[in-house]
């Protein structure tokens, strides 16, 4: 692994030099993304169909495998399975030689790119054309592809010029016109298709009964290559295969939403090759029978076989590679897939493909780049926990880890479950509880040793804690302490709930503690703040999986039995509200977890449910006559998952509050992201995009509900920023 | 087909839409045709391409041609789209090479959705109609940093709507 001033420079300069071309191109895709399904009613029944048509899929895979190899030779097909990328070049190859070919023309497939089969074919002496045209710019400049679906959406249509000016001898340079560029590039590209003696396409589904593929373009390079040739070469993933022809529905609906944006890509191909369209022949300017056609079907293992039998991995195999998780990212929208990404796969399931098809290695670096936010997941059509999967990669890299020499400053803050060789910076955030402990013990002299030179060097220096940070402080005093010594004041309570604690709550943001306790008991609630363990979530995020379990297994053992006594559980951090709703499946025993799940509450939502079951909300804070009423509010990136972040906007304009929103999938600092040197300025970059989306916030109040956003929007906007609670709480 | 499926036929279709029927067919392929043009036999009764559309193209008269005609056999009323059965006549091709596209769709093979389309693509894959393009507007892409219509495939569709078929 490189340090982290070399991680830091190569993604500075990525920003730099494609950050402006991913960021516009990712987030207007992510924009008409979400547009195409708001309109669409079936989106969620559709994604519960098509996860369990591929969850059946690969249960039965080696079964599938016969049957579409049956399938296709019975079309006069013949089928090859590859068990590595080796033996798929070498099919390929032979299929060349066999066919005395020189020219193969491809069109776009990340199964060919895993493979490289371009290389492989080349350096065999054949010559290899992408018909797509974003392959083909990517292939004209050597690099890979920075996107599943948009592999060149990393260059301007200047830079595309610049290339094509610099490749060609043109008599008059292109300018950065996409029009004039589309016309060049498909004049050249479809005279080698013209030319080619074989075509390549992949598979976005192989159909095992029938041995039809189905392949989904826009610009219809797909379609040529297929039909062109007399040759037709498709490379797939053993993963692509379902069962029936109208397995084929759900994916042909979602397919265009979560990717392009569109409700339909332009062609959606239903081909059973070898195809009955009679084979052009523009050389000698004659149509040739359709029984010259020869179709072979190459699929690919290559690792996949494994992870079928990987619980973890497994589901990285439904992916259909539509891209909606790059778009949905805000970290891959600042660095694009040249940052986030390893040797073939980009964005938040790369790190699944990486692991499973190269190694963890290759999977290592872009794994950092996941926070965890998980505004990918309502965008995944196939319903992949894609946060876990990058957790349970990062869980699996820092057990391959090294020591290093400021191994004895954490010795007894470390109580965790990890391997010694465990990186520092992941340990240091990972076991956040145990340092607030001990810094709470003396707040002042911790706050003065952390924002010191020498405090900052040593954080910098063994934990990579970037020093424009300013870690946050310590109260005097924490929000158990302060409950302790005022005891509840609701006497003859409606309810009795159990306020969490959250750690940064408790120790350096009491305040907002206190405010949910008077807001609450305000509603005629009476409240508890019993010790509770830190959720877990700081060890989670660092993929220290063992330690989270136990921090899990901690705060249900604390927590059951008061929701056995009737108390539900109120949290103000949304990211620890996501562990106990959503990542303790992972953890717990499952009838454990949906105890927790089914009995834990944003404060909001829980402030919600009891105005709307009638409580007297008089004593709440609305606004006066002196136009207060204005609200900037940035939700928390898990509580938008989680859908809770609207109960936030009504109970605030049901107050009387004017509430607008931000637009933004994340505020960039995500936990300890921000803070870490390697990533700071990747963060602040996001943070930006969130600053122009809100625009400026002058008159009105700014509020966020989660820690890190509220530690964002601080620097951002150089102001204390509240929770949404603190703002109607009663005065 | 229900009127309603028609009426959002019409408007889904990314492209102009030609309603007609069987007897006034010719003047709306007419209207729908720039030569010179190429094209699949329909196999609607009573409604065939005539002269000068060039029904057995060569390679060279399929690359300068300004049309191609097909039959579809379905369209998908909530997409717009026509599903392009390609034979042994050449549909593929027919409706790929040239920079515009005639779909001829019979008005009773509109279906609503995808679901009632799938079961209509099960049975014409039973019976051996086994490749077929869904096929929705003109060809594009976005890869040269903004939507140009017209790549490799059409710049530019049309559907021939045949009420009485």
């Amino acid at each position: 692994m490189s340090s982290r001033r070399d991680t830091a420079e190569r993604l500075r300069r990525l920003m730099a030099t494609e950050g402006d071309a991913v960021a516009q191109n990712t987030r207007t895709v992510n924009q008409l993304s979400d547009y195409a399904i708001q309109r669409f009613d079936d989106y969620e029944d559709l994604r519960d169909a098509a996860r369990e048509i591929k969850e059946s899929a690969i249960a039965n895979l080696p079964d599938l495998i016969d049957e579409v190899t049956e399938a296709v030779e019975a079309n006069g097909g013949q089928v090859h399975v590859a068990q590595t990328a080796d033996d798929a070049n070498r099919i390929v190859e032979s299929i060349m030689a066999d066919r005395d070919a020189e020219k193969l023309v491809k069109s776009k497939s990340m199964t060919t790119e895993e493979i490289d089969v371009n290389d492989h074919l080349e350096a065999g002496g054949y010559e290899v054309v992408e018909t797509d045209l974003g392959e083909y710019v990517i292939q004209l400049a050597d690099e890979a592809p920075s996107h599943l679906i948009g592999p060149a959406m990393h260059r301007s249509p200047e830079d595309i010029a610049d290339l094509f000016n610099s490749e060609f001898d043109l008599d008059e340079d292109l300018s950065g016109d996409p029009n004039e560029l589309t016309e060049f590039a498909r004049e050249r590209v479809g005279k080698h298709i013209r030319e080619a003696d074989v075509g390549m396409t992949g598979a976005n589904f192989v159909v095992a009964e029938s041995g039809t593929l189905m392949l989904v373009t826009n610009e219809g390079n797909a379609r040529k290559t297929a039909v062109t040739p007399d040759t037709h070469v498709a490379v797939a993933g053993i993963e692509k295969l379902v069962p029936s022809l109208a397995d084929l529905q759900p994916f042909t609906e979602l397919i265009a939403r979560t990717g392009t944006g569109q409700d339909i890509t332009s062609y959606v191909s239903l081909l059973t090759p070898p195809v009955d369209t009679p084979i052009p022949d523009f050389e000698a300017d004659e149509m040739r029978s359709a029984d010259d056609r020869e179709f072979h079907l190459v699929l690919l293992d290559n690792g996949r076989m494994g992870m079928r039998e990987d619980d973890d991995l497994r589901e990285t195999l439904y992916c259909i590679r539509c891209g909606a998780c790059s778009n949905a990212c805000s970290n891959f929208q600042a660095v694009g897939g040249h940052g986030f990404g390893g040797e073939t796969y980009t964005g938040g399931i790369g790190t699944g493909w990486e692991a499973g098809v190269h190694d963890l290695q290759s999977a290592d670096e872009m794994n950092d780049l996941c926070t965890g936010c998980s505004r990918c997941e309502p965008k995944c059509p196939v319903e992949i926990d894609i946060p876990w999967v990058n957790t349970v990669v990062r869980d699996r890299i820092n057990h391959q880890g090294e020591g290093d020499d400021f191994e004895f400053l954490v010795e007894g803050l470390t109580p965790d479950e990890e391997p010694a060789g465990l990186d520092l910076q992941k340990r240091l955030f990972g076991n956040v509880e145990t340092l607030a402990k001990v810094g709470s013990l003396a707040p002042g002299l911790s706050n003065a040793v952390a924002g010191s030179r020498p405090g900052k060097w040593v954080l910098e220096q063994a934990f990579g804690v970037d020093p424009r940070r300013d870690l946050p402080e310590f109260a005097d005093e924490t929000l158990r302490e302060w409950y302790g010594a005022r005891g509840a004041q609701v006497t003859d309570p409606d309810r009795d709930v159990v306020l969490y604690p959250d750690v940064y709550t408790d120790y350096f943001d009491p305040g907002r503690g206190k405010a949910a306790v008077r807001v609450l008991e305000s509603l005629g609630v009476r409240v508890h703040i019993p010790a509770v363990p830190e959720s877990g979530r700081a060890p989670f995020s660092q993929g220290m999986i063992e330690t989270a379990r136990e921090q899990a297994e901690a705060v249900h053992g604390a927590l059951v039995t008061h929701i056995d006594d009737g108390r539900d559980v109120v949290v103000i951090e949304p990211s620890d509200l996501a562990m106990f709703r959503r990542d303790y499946e992972h953890l717990l025993p499952e009838r454990s977890a949906e105890r927790l799940a089914e009995n834990t509450y944003d404060v909001m939502e829980y402030v919600f449910g009891l105005l709307d079951n009638g409580a007297d909300g008089d004593a709440l804070d609305v606004p006066g006559d002196d136009g207060d009423a204005g609200v900037a509010y940035h939700s928390h990136c898990q509580q938008r998952t989680m859908g809770v972040d609207e109960y936030t906007e009504t109970v605030l304009s049901d107050l009387g509050y004017s509430v607008r929103t931000s637009d933004v999938e994340c505020c960039g600092m995500a936990g300890s992201f921000g803070y870490k040197s390697e990533y700071y300025e990747v963060s602040m970059d996001v943070g930006k995009h969130l600053h122009d989306d809100l625009g400026a916030v002058e008159d009105e109040r700014l509020v966020a509900s989660g820690t890190s956003c509220q530690e964002q929007l601080d620097v951002l906007y150089e102001r204390g920023v509240p929770h949404p609670v603190e703002l109607i709480a009663p005065r | 087909m229900s009127s309603e499926s028609l009426s959002t036929f019409e408007s889904s279709v990314p492209g102009a839409v030609h309603r007609t029927t069987a007897a006034d067919a010719d003047a709306a392929l007419a209207e729908a045709i720039e030569d010179p043009a190429v094209g699949t036999a329909l196999p609607y009764d009573d409604v065939s391409l005539s002269e000068p559309v060039d029904t057995d193209p060569s390679p060279s008269a399929l690359e300068s041609a300004a049309t191609g005609v097909t039959p579809a056999a379905l369209g998908i009323a909530d997409y717009g789209t026509v599903t392009i059965p390609s034979g042994g006549a050449g549909d593929e091709l027919v409706s790929l090479y040239t920079p515009r596209h005639v779909a001829v769709v019979a008005a009773s093979d509109v279906v609503p959705d995808m679901p009632t389309a799938y079961e209509r693509l099960g049975e014409d894959f039973a019976a051996g109609m086994d490749t077929q393009i869904l096929a929705t507007g003109p060809s594009a892409t976005a890869d040269m940093g903004t939507l140009v219509q017209g790549v490799h495939g059409p710049s530019e569709t049309h559907v021939v709507v045949l009420e009485d078929r």
